[in-house]
């Protein structure tokens, strides 16, 4: 199958690595970031890419914009990872919506499109027979898109609990452990590249929102907004307060909570116990899925990350390579 | 409670109907004859599960059956739950935040942690609310809640399994 990439930051360069590496039955036939692009319908040289995008900082040449690989059609699926524009979703939905129109598949990691624009896409493609897919956008590595439309089937979905942001995650574990002001810990996640120059979109809890948001419409079928969640984040969280859960053998965690029955869509930090399976260190996530058949399941794995989100991207390629 | 009442036919059930009939539920009756007493009278326990608030017309109704109470247990509140408040906590009467919990009447702040790092910062707490059962506690949580908001302090809550 023949594989166009646009953006060529962490994911982008994680998948075009893996493909170029694994025989998967893929190859790279386009490619752009947002200073300039390649096409070359026989395949591009990866390891070359890497290099020219090293030494002059782009992936391509000028001329070519990410817009014009869309349009160019030489390939049967785009893999839309450009950043995250939570507000508007662009330029990804644009792109989306340009390729799913073409008759291409569509696996984007891109949680601004899907949270905002789901169900039109989904039509769209629908319309013209081919697939979009989403699984990176969610947790990472974790397969749960895929586990809850389909290993869980025949089950009700009643409700889904989760630490979806590494770096929430990260700066807590860190405040537990040594004992670390949220300051102190949150330059130290940034210094270590978990968390960005500007942490709002993590550390106020948005990117946990937009996943629930993503989880919750892909489960029951809603169309669920980004101002349909309570959302609370960890940046007012003291050392005394963590102190405090730590003395009653339990700890504080952004917590992402779905459950219809109550209507409920919440972001907030929460106290658990230690031994909770949702407890985990560090940058990992983790998603608790309760049914009514299987009970409670609990996937936990690498929620970022280069090669762990090219996984995702690799696995729904191949998903929809298998099934057409 | 303790009762004591006359050993005959009929007297247990008669007190029984009252407390099915205020909403409270029988836990355990437990009631041993002395054999070496030589009254006519019998002494009972009864443990139970009431409703907050309806214990002294209970109390008034087995009294009119010419029944009397001995003791009566302390009322245990057998829910708990601890939660953790950031925020100026001081500085915005922590007196009055603990008393609109107690003064519902159905639910008591049984325990409050206080760490102030500085006089001048946001000081945390984890404060624990008993109450009698579930209900209760998700009216006593939603009023701290709404007084936390109002005092610009963030709740921290325990994640309770409610799916």
């Amino acid at each position: 199958m023949r594989v166009a990439i646009l953006g060529f930051g962490s994911v982008g360069q994680g998948v075009a690595r893996m493909i170029g590496e694994k025989d998967l039955g893929l190859t790279v036939t386009a490619l752009a970031d947002s200073r300039g692009g390649i096409i070359d319908p026989d395949g591009i040289d990866i390891p070359g890419t890497f290099a020219r995008k090293s030494k002059s900082g782009s992936c391509g040449k000028p001329r070519v914009s990410a817009m014009d690989v869309v349009a160019s059609g030489a390939y049967d699926a785009l893999v839309e990872v450009t950043p995250t524009n939570i507000r508007t979703g662009e330029p990804a939905i644009t792109h989306i919506r340009k390729a799913l129109s073409l008759g291409k598949h569509v696996v984007t990691s891109n949680k601004g499109p899907i949270a905002l624009a789901r169900r039109d896409l989904l039509a769209l493609a629908a319309k013209k027979g081919v697939a979009l897919r989403y699984e990176a956008t969610v947790c990472g590595a974790i397969p749960i898109i895929h586990t809850l439309e389909h290993g869980l089937l025949g089950n009700e979905v009643k409700g889904l609990f989760g630490v979806m942001n590494g770096t929430c995650n990260y700066i807590l574990t860190r405040m537990e452990d040594e004992g670390l002001t949220y300051d102190q810990a949150l330059g130290e996640a940034q210094e270590m590249g978990y968390a960005e120059k500007d942490p709002t979109y993590d550390v106020k809890g948005l990117d946990t929102a937009l996943k629930l948001v993503i989880l919750a419409n892909t489960v029951w079928g809603t169309d669920r907004t980004l101002a349909d969640v309570q959302v609370t984040g960890i940046d007012l969280i003291t050392p005394q307060a963590i102190q405090l859960a730590m003395d009653r053998e339990t700890a504080i965690r952004l917590i992402g909570e779905a459950v219809p029955s109550r209507n409920l869509l919440r972001v907030s930090p929460r106290i658990i116990p230690r031994n909770h399976p949702l407890l985990v260190a560090g940058t990992l996530n983790a998603v608790t899925v309760v049914t009514d058949m299987a009970g409670e399941l609990t996937f936990i794995g690498k929620g970022a990350g280069s090669v762990e989100t090219a996984s995702a991207v690799i696995g729904d390629l191949l998903y929809i390579a298998g099934s057409t | 409670m303790k009762l004591e009442m006359k050993d005959t036919p009929g007297q247990l059930v008669r007190v029984l109907e009252p407390i099915s009939a205020c909403g409270g539920n029988i836990i355990a009756v437990i009631h041993q004859r002395d054999p070496e007493s030589e009254s006519d009278t019998l002494d009972v326990q009864i443990v139970l599960d009431l409703p907050a608030g309806r214990l002294p017309s209970l109390v008034d109704q087995i009294k009119s059956l010419g029944v009397d109470i001995l003791r009566i247990g302390e009322e245990r509140l057998i829910h708990r739950r601890s939660l953790i408040m950031i925020g100026h906590i001081m500085h915005t009467d922590i007196s009055d935040t603990v008393d609109q919990i107690d003064r519902t009447g159905f639910a008591e702040v049984a325990e409050l942690s206080l760490m102030m790092p500085a006089i001048s910062e946001r000081s945390s707490a984890r404060i624990t609310i008993k109450t009698a059962n579930r209900a209760d506690m998700e009216t006593a949580v939603g009023i701290l809640r709404e007084v936390a908001a109002k005092k610009d302090i963030l709740v921290v809550e325990p994640l309770e399994d409610g799916a």
